[in-house]
Formats: C-alpha cells, structure tokens, sequence
C-alpha cells in the first residue's frame, strides 16, 4: 500500500516535470488530467483504515472532475480557440526544466526546515504538495496564454490537494465538496473567458492586455 | 585477489569481447522483423571485421599521426573499460573506489580521439559530425555521472562490482522507483552515447545529418575494424551498465546476459518505432534525462 501511495506521489513529480517542459498544449492538458487522477486517487491509498463510502465517493467525485469534466471543457476551449502550442514563453522549456528541478529541491529542504516529523512515506507527501502548488504559480507566471495559466491554477488546486491529505488527513466532507465544486466553476468561467477573449482579440495572449487601458 | 577470481573475471571479459558484436546483430534481426524483412545473418557484424581486417589501408597526405592513432586508442580505452566492469555475477578485474569516473574517463578519451581523428581529416562533413559529437556528449556525460552517483549513493559501494552485486542481491528497502528512474536515465545516456536512434541514425547515409558514422567516414581497412570494433564494446559497456542499475547483472552469467538481449530487442523496438529527433529537439531529451536522474538523487538524500 505504501509501496503503491510512493509510486502515485512520483509519478505526480513527474507530471509536474512534464508541465513545466511541455510546451503543446493538448498535452499539457493531458498531463493535468493524469496528474487530478493520481491526486484523487491518493486519498484511497493514503489512509490505512478501511475504505469508508465517503472516501470513495470523494475520490470518485474527484477523479471524474479532475481527470475527466476539466480535460474536456479545456479541451472545447482549446478547439475554438484553434491554437497548438505555447509559443515562446517567457521561460523556455530546458531553462523551465531546471527551475523545476531547483522548485523540487526547495520543497524537500522547506518541509524539512518546518520540522513537521512524519514518518515513512508521509516524508514524501509534504514536499510534493509544496512542489506541485510551487509548479502550478511557476506555469501562471511563466507563460502567455490563458489556457496555461488556467492549467497553472489546476495544478496548484492539485497541490493544495495533497497538502490537505498530508497535513489533515480527513477533511470535512462538505468543505471538500465545496473545494472541488469551487475548482469546477472556476475552471468553467475561465473556459468561456478564454472563449471569449479568443473571440475579441483572435488570441489569448494575456501579457497583451496589460496595453489595454480604459 | 585469488587466482581463481582473476580467471573468471578474464573469462568475463573474453566472453564480453567475443559476444559484443552480436548485440548489433540481435538490434538488426529485430529491426528486419519489425520491417517485414528477413534481415541479415545475426554474425554480420563478426564478417565485416574479419574482411575490414584482411584489407590495406589508405591514408590522405593531409592525416598526420593523429589519424593513425585514433583507431587504436579507441580500442584501447575501450578495453581498458571492459576490465573495470562486472560481468554477471563475476567482480571485475580491476575494482577500486571511484572506478565508475575513470570509466566515465575513459569513455571520454576514446570519444576525444574518435573526433580529433574525424578533425585530422580536414573534411568539413567530418568535422560538423565531431562537433555534434561533442555538443551531445557534453549533455550526456553529466547525466552519466549523475546516475552512477545515485547508484553510488543509494547502495553504499563506490566501485562498479559493489553496486552491481549489492543492486542484485540486497537492495536497498522500497527502491524501486529510483532505480526505475536511473536506468531510464541511463538508458537515454545510453542511446545517445552510441549514436542511436532518437538522438543519431546509425542505418543514415547523408553526411549532413550523421554523427557518429561521419567520423569514420576517411578511415579504411583495420582501422575502420578498430573503430567498429571499439563502437560495438561501448555499447556492451553502457548496456551492462543499464542491466546493472535494474539489479539483474550480479545474479549470475545467464540473468545478465538474457538482460543483454532483452536491452538490444528494446532498441531494436525504438528504433523500429521511432524517428530521430531535431538536432535542436536533442538537448531538450538529454535535460529531461537529467531532470530524472537528478529527481532520483533527491529522493534518495531525502530517504531515511
């Protein structure tokens, strides 16, 4: 079980890895998807007590969410905008490659800086939360459009996610249900926004409106 | 060391020697297979050796002994590296702390000669190919040592035989996943350090996008057998050393060698299965193997 919650948080270092160098979007919108699944799924495996309906509906309400309804309307938005790749960001793809690697080593020394003992795997949850909500403020504020940055915003819900689970362990139903319900309508505002700044401006270049004054 | 350890180690090395070339030969059959031909003879890389070998050669008024010494300090250090390596569950002949750098070294001087060589020539195509020669080796190299340092660190050994036989026999508690992501960091190391597919062709018959090939483009007969020869022991080098990481090489002579095979059917497979990528598309894989590599030496300063 331990083995297989290990796995899972690696292989979420490793979805942020592929964010942070990626550069077309479907892919990145993929790579958020697996990421919300695995990050779903932990809770199921994290916990030793036996698997409560709670736990699974959660983690099924989750999954379908992150991994499946997110993906989707992104995607939608992706196909009216009809644009392909995240074309020059401000940080390049091998540069953004090395901060992520220096953001993964800062959330190893900051959790363990915040003298939060835990033991066994657990030592490994903590930072990967810090890291992936590091990655996902890293993905707002490195890149031009819209839809990345809303990638962005996932991720850090995502690492959010995992720093609730390593932290609280169980969180109130109804305050998860208010998070994922939150992170749902915000990323559908944000998908007709992007429409809708596509519509206007024929781009979702988000430093370009900076220009725009009244 | 006794006796009989030396025997089997030099046994090691005899059978490595003698079987290197038939790792290309297993990459081409599953290749042939892949494309629906019938391929040729799995012993083709022993003929062409013995024929280069039974040719004279030719050497341009502009090559200067630099040219000439190429071909066989290539074979030396590729030799020399062979005696540092384990084979199977056989130590290595020469096993000291901190012989995975002069490994490393070694390998190094054997590609400076291959591209010095390439440069004695005064051929621009040669030239170009000695410069991506070294533009990719450059990214290769600290991925390489990256590895062998989490190895390294993970094990507790800093000599080739202690991490391969502690690796097989008592790993270390729930490493799997860092070994996963050494080996895949060094079998991209391993790929683009023998010039294969995603980061060179080896089956490319266009100068201006060749490599390694390019390099010994001018040289002919033994020479070219030396280079080939060379080439082919690398590869059985840095395939032992992936075999290694997965923990399959210290269990006995038929686990490293079935490992061996497993490693040329798989590049057979990517070969088969992918393109190469852009010469600009290159270094972004070999920081992506450096971004796991790394990832996996922080996991393992973070483990208890």
């Amino acid at each position: 079980m331990n083995a297989w919650s290990e796995l899972i948080l690696i292989l979420v270092i490793l979805t942020n890895l592929l964010l942070v160098g990626g550069n077309r979007l479907t892919g990145l919108i993929r790579f958020a998807a697996v990421q919300g699944l695995l990050a779903g799924l932990l809770p199921l495996l994290a916990h030793s007590q036996a698997l409560t309906a709670r736990l699974v509906f959660l983690a099924a309400l989750a999954v379908a969410l992150k991994g499946v309804a997110f993906p989707l309307l992104l995607g939608r938005a992706l196909r009216e905008a009809d644009i392909r790749r995240e074309v020059e960001p401000f940080v390049g793809s091998e540069f953004s490659i090395f901060v992520g690697i220096s953001l993964l080593a800062f959330s190893f020394w900051l959790s363990e800086w915040l003298g939060i003992a835990q033991a066994g795997w657990l030592r490994l949850m903590l930072p990967v939360g810090f890291f992936t909500m590091m990655t996902g403020l890293f993905l707002i504020i490195s890149r031009h459009k819209a839809l990345t940055q809303v990638l962005g915003y996932l991720v850090m819900e995502n690492g959010i996610f995992l720093l609730g689970v390593a932290l609280v362990g169980e969180v109130p139903f109804i305050v998860e249900l208010g998070v994922l319900l939150d992170a749902f309508v915000a990323v559908f505002v944000m998908g007709i926004a992007i429409h809708h700044i596509n519509r206007e401006f024929n781009h979702m270049d988000v430093h370009l409106m900076a220009r725009l004054k009244e | 060391m006794e006796t009989g350890l030396i025997l089997s180690s030099a046994g090691g090395i005899a059978g490595a020697a003698l079987a290197a070339p038939l790792l290309s030969g297993v990459i081409n059959r599953t290749k042939a297979v892949f494309a629906g031909r019938r391929g040729q003879p799995l012993l083709q890389a022993y003929h062409d050796i013995i024929k280069l070998l039974g040719k004279g050669a030719v050497y341009s008024r502009t090559t200067t002994w630099v040219f000439r010494a190429g071909p066989v300090i290539q074979f030396s250090c590729a030799a020399l590296a062979l005696a540092l390596l384990p084979m199977g569950s056989r130590p290595a002949l020469l096993a000291f702390p901190g012989d995975f750098i002069c490994l490393a070294g070694l390998l190094a001087l054997m590609r400076f000669f291959l591209m010095t060589a390439a440069l004695d020539t005064g051929s621009s195509f040669e030239g170009m190919g000695a410069s991506r020669e070294a533009a990719f080796s450059a990214l290769a190299e600290p991925v390489f040592l990256l590895s062998l340092a989490v190895l390294a660190r993970l094990t507790g050994a800093l000599s080739l035989s202690g991490m391969a036989s502690r690796l097989a026999l008592h790993p270390a508690e729930g490493s799997g996943p860092v070994l996963a992501l050494t080996a895949l960091a060094l079998f991209v190391v391993f790929l683009a350090e023998n010039a294969r597919v995603p980061v060179d062709d080896p089956n490319t018959h266009l100068e201006l996008t060749m490599i390694h090939e390019v390099m010994a483009l001018d040289h002919g007969g033994p020479d070219l057998a030396f280079i080939q020869y060379a080439a082919q022991l690398k590869l059985w080098i840095m395939g032992i050393l992936v075999v290694n990481a997965l923990g399959l090489g210290g269990r006995g002579g038929w686990a490293c060698a079935g490992g061996m095979a497993a490693l040329a059917v798989l590049i057979g497979i990517v070969e088969s299965t992918m393109a190469r990528l852009r010469l600009l598309r290159v270094p972004q894989l070999m920081i992506g193997a450096g971004a796991l590599s790394l990832l996996a030496l922080l996991l393992t300063l973070v483990r208890p």
